[in-house]
């Protein structure tokens, strides 16, 4: 039997290094296109050259004739497959182009240089359909959806929001807008595939390896048991690896045709029409308040687009739900299909968008009220969750608000705008808050004593650079009551069960709870008296029960943005000098990793507010800057000192007591440097992003 | 006659010589992942976008996926590989180990691409290099300052948004060096 010391130090709130972090800074660490294959082919993806349309025929004889060709699947002779419930994955099933890039036909040959230089040769001729690609909030094609992501409730209405408007002492009645944007991860997707026993064997770039499991097992017609998906290393997704891609599907394709290994990685540039990306939006705010600036009507109606593949609709209205004490309030969205490539999440889906429209509002409210706007914030804090009427498990807003401000230095603040200077430059300072959901969902997890006296625990979770490795591990240090070094944590396996996928800032908190509950269990039989068996004791949990029996709370992390800008009125350049973001956000876990993800979203935030825009042609229906040279990404050079902390935020409803980190730092970012450069400038930006033409012309 | 579309090469990676037959076509990156199975340097972009694939050639920072294969036969390469703690037991190169300390990352992805560069960003201050933001390039002396870090290393993506770590990472390492 394992004795255990009478006190073990705990190991969650310790700021650990990773575990995997000597593997990434020597190179070691294999991400999904790194193992090496035997008799590897590689597919290379014909995406198509028209935005609508049918393929009228492929030629692909040149292509077969170039060395080392094996194979050209096309919708004339790929495998067929059955629907899972995504239609984007559903490639070369028929002659249909429903946007520019979507895949025609995929080369797979011995190298990746003939694989390419194959590609290029296969001449596909179509029959082009006037295509409408071009997203407006006044598209006549505009439609209430049923739901918005995932399933929530499209609208919601609070009170009479236009009478409560009417009698307003002032009034905000602002239109925001922001682009296309990409999540544009730095690992580019990529799957190898082969037959092994009877399996079907992957090794993919995703976040959750369980969810692509169960989607190529339908669309293949499998028994689930025969497909096993790992994804080890995963070189981050911010949701454009949520869940399965084309690329894992053709490989797929081609390995089962083949019979041998196939590698499909996506170039950068499909990256930009084949694995979702963030819709633009055009986000119409109606704010009421009486002269103490009060909220008495809060209007938020969000337009999207989605593609003709897939519904996908942005939750960009929900922000307000959550957020302030109005008299009335109304949340609404609206869609346009076009023949688009299927947007889908990206970091902070809803909150990133909606937080930047409603918190740019507030700040125009303060500045007509003439109130600070910390104060403002204040003074609309809710009681209960606005739009729903449930009680908050937590909400220590107010608190990130009065520590941000004292780390800022935002006290004695001199509201007017445009009349600070330093040299060339307009210095501005900016605030907004921030809220993202802190659910969890069921998920399965296996702990076993070790003979050796050691712990291994087994999830299906995804490292893409949020720590999860290194924090699920302390979780079950913890929770076995023993000290780190004896607890290893497996991810990225399908065949460990069922369990969450990397997203939505669910990760810890989910997986935490499972891993929590199979520790305690095997706890329990360890302190019981049970004897390790050569093979390992192993207890299992399922938090499927536990979850449902959660109380209905309205359960958010919240977080307080202050940023400092400069602005070049003769260029028009708008440089961020620095950050400070304070965040409630439950327990934390292991505070270097935290720190990280914070300003990680932070640095996003940033880039949402000054650089990132994809440009759609209205000609020919593709992304004109598909690429890291035309869509720019914050570099470096870009981003300033950013100080993050968090304040306490006990909330013990899951066992973690954790909220999860991955959005809630690019919540209110942007807002908080548009509000900054108004200060700075006297001009309001409400088209993202803040760009040098847009400064110079406003 | 039949153009040739391949050649037999000799690729000097971490002081190792390798004889590789070779299409034309190749990239050092090509070479070095898939060919080499040094899968440390990263494909980001494959067009000289990202820094994900810099590697030392000649003990100077490059994107290996804009060179090609048969360009640098007989000329040292350097990869991540090369800098530092690739085996068991080895130790780490201070910029490595900076990097591991400050959070330097998260993915991963961007992070040898960033230690290559640090690496040669280290070696091109004690140079003398001036960089884009050098205030006073005829300086005696240019002092490697937050501002200049990130001037510097500029040619990396990082879309975790580790900057601020990496800033501190290779501030922390300059200063351990000098
Ligand atoms: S892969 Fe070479 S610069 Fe991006
Ligand atoms: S650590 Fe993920 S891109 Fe830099």
């Amino acid at each position: 039997m394992t004795t255990m010391p009478a006190s073990v130090p705990t190991a969650v709130g310790e700021a650990l290094t990773r575990i995997e972090g000597r593997l990434k800074v020597t190179g070691q660490a294999r991400y999904a296109a790194e193992f090496p294959a035997p008799g590897l082919a590689y597919g290379w993806i014909v995406p198509a050259r028209i935005a609508r349309g049918r393929v009228r025929a492929i030629d692909i004889d040149a292509a077969l004739a170039l060395p080392g060709v094996l194979a050209v699947l096309h919708h004339g002779n790929a495998p067929r497959l059955t629907d899972a419930g995504d239609a984007t994955l559903l490639v070369l099933q028929d002659d249909a182009v429903p946007h520019w890039g979507w895949p025609v036909a995929l080369v797979v040959a011995t190298t990746s240089e003939q694989a390419r230089a194959a590609a290029e040769r296969i001449h596909v001729t179509y029959d082009e359909e006037p295509h409408d690609v071009v997203f407006s909030a006044e598209h006549a094609g505009t439609y209430i959806p049923d739901h918005v992501n995932p399933a929530q409730e499209t609208s919601t209405v609070l009170g009479d929001v236009d009478a409560a408007l009417a009698a307003a002492d002032v009034v905000v009645d602002a239109t925001y807008s922001t682009p296309n944007e990409h999540n544009s991860p730095m690992e580019p997707h990529s799957a190898t595939a082969r037959w092994a026993d009877g399996r079907l064997e992957v090794i993919d770039s995703n976040q959750g390896a369980f969810a692509v499991r169960q989607s190529l097992a339908t669309l293949f017609s499998l028994d689930p048991s025969a497909v096993h998906v790992r994804s080890e290393h995963v070189g981050g997704g911010f949701g454009a690896k949520g869940t399965a891609r084309p690329h894992v599907v053709l490989a797929a394709m081609a390995a089962t045709v083949l019979q041998r290994p196939v590698r499909v990685t996506l170039t950068r540039q499909q990256m930009f029409s084949l694995v979702g990306y963030r819709t633009p939006t055009v986000q119409r705010v109606r704010v009421g308040a009486d002269a103490s600036g009060r909220l008495t009507a809060l209007d938020h109606l969000a337009y999207s687009q989605t593609s003709r593949v897939l519904e996908f609709t942005e939750q960009t209205a929900i922000y307000a739900r959550v957020m302030y004490a109005a008299g009335a309030l109304r949340t609404d969205h609206r869609v346009v299909a076009l023949d688009v490539p299927t947007p889908r999440w990206m970091r902070a889906p809803g909150e990133a968008p909606g937080s930047f429209a409603v918190e740019s509002a507030l700040d125009e409210l303060a500045e007509q009220c003439g109130i600070d706007p910390v104060e403002l914030r204040a003074r609309n804090e809710p009681d209960v969750e606005p739009a729903t009427g449930r009680p908050f498990s937590s909400r220590n807003l107010r608190t990130c608000f009065t520590e941000g401000a004292r780390r800022f230095g935002w006290a004695g603040r001199d509201a007017r705008p445009g009349v600070r200077r330093d040299g060339r430059w307009l210095l501005g300072t900016g605030t907004a808050a921030a809220t993202y959901p802190a659910r969890v969902t069921p998920s399965t997890a296996t702990a076993t004593a070790e003979a050796d006296g050691l712990f291994t625990i087994r999830i299906t979770a995804s490292d893409i650079g949020t720590g999860a490795r290194t924090a699920l591990t302390q979780i079950a240090a913890d929770a076995l009551r023993v000290p780190l070094e004896r607890v290893r944590v497996l991810i990225g396996d399908s065949d460990f069960g069922q369990a969450q996928l990397a997203g939505g800032s669910l990760g810890t908190g989910s997986w935490g709870f499972a891993i929590t509950e199979a520790c305690r269990a095997l706890r329990t039989e360890l302190d019981g008296g049970a004897t390790v068996p050569p093979d390992g004791l192993t207890a299992r949990a399922d938090t499927a029960e536990r979850v449902q029996a959660l109380p209905a709370l309205s359960r958010h992390s919240y977080g307080a943005q202050f940023a400092e800008v400069a602005v070049d009125l003769s260029s028009g350049e708008v440089r961020v000098r620095r950050m400070v973001g304070i965040f409630a956000v439950g327990r934390v876990v292991n505070p270097l990793t935290a720190r990280s993800q914070l300003v990680g979203g932070m640095t996003m935030g940033l880039s949402m507010a000054l650089h990132e825009e994809a440009i759609l042609d209205p000609v020919f229906g593709d992304v004109v800057n598909h690429d890291l040279a035309g869509y720019h990404v914050a570099t470096n050079a870009d981003v300033p000192p950013i100080e993050v902390d968090w304040v306490d935020d006990a909330d013990d409803v899951i066992p973690t007591g954790t909220k999860g980190l991955g959005e809630i730092g690019i919540v209110g970012a942007a807002a908080a440097i548009a509000n900054a450069v108004w200060h700075a400038t006297g001009a309001r930006h409400r088209d993202l992003p803040i760009r040098p033409d847009r400064v110079l012309f406003s | 006659m039949e153009r040739a579309t391949a050649a037999t090469i000799t690729l000097t990676v971490n002081g190792v010589a390798h004889s590789l037959d070779i299409d034309h076509r190749t990239t050092l990156l090509d070479a070095l992942r898939e060919r080499l199975d040094l899968t440390g340097t990263k494909k980001g972009c494959d067009h000289g976008q990202c820094g994900a694939c810099t590697v030392l050639v000649e003990g100077r920072r490059a994107d290996s996926c804009l060179l090609l294969a048969v360009a640098v036969a007989g000329k040292a390469v350097t990869t991540i590989e090369g800098i530092g703690g690739a085996a068991a037991g080895e130790a780490l190169h201070p910029v490595q180990q900076a990097f591991l300390d400050h959070d330097g990352y998260q993915c991963g992805y961007c992070t040898p691409g960033q230690i290559c560069s640090a690496v040669a960003v280290l070696d091109e201050h004690a140079a003398g290099w001036p960089s884009a933001v050098t205030g006073d390039v005829g300086a005696e002396e240019i002092v490697l300052d937050e501002p200049e870090i990130r001037e510097r290393m500029s040619g990396n993506l990082c879309r975790c948004g580790a900057y601020v770590s990496i800033v501190a990472a290779v501030a922390d390492a300059a200063g351990a060096q000098s």
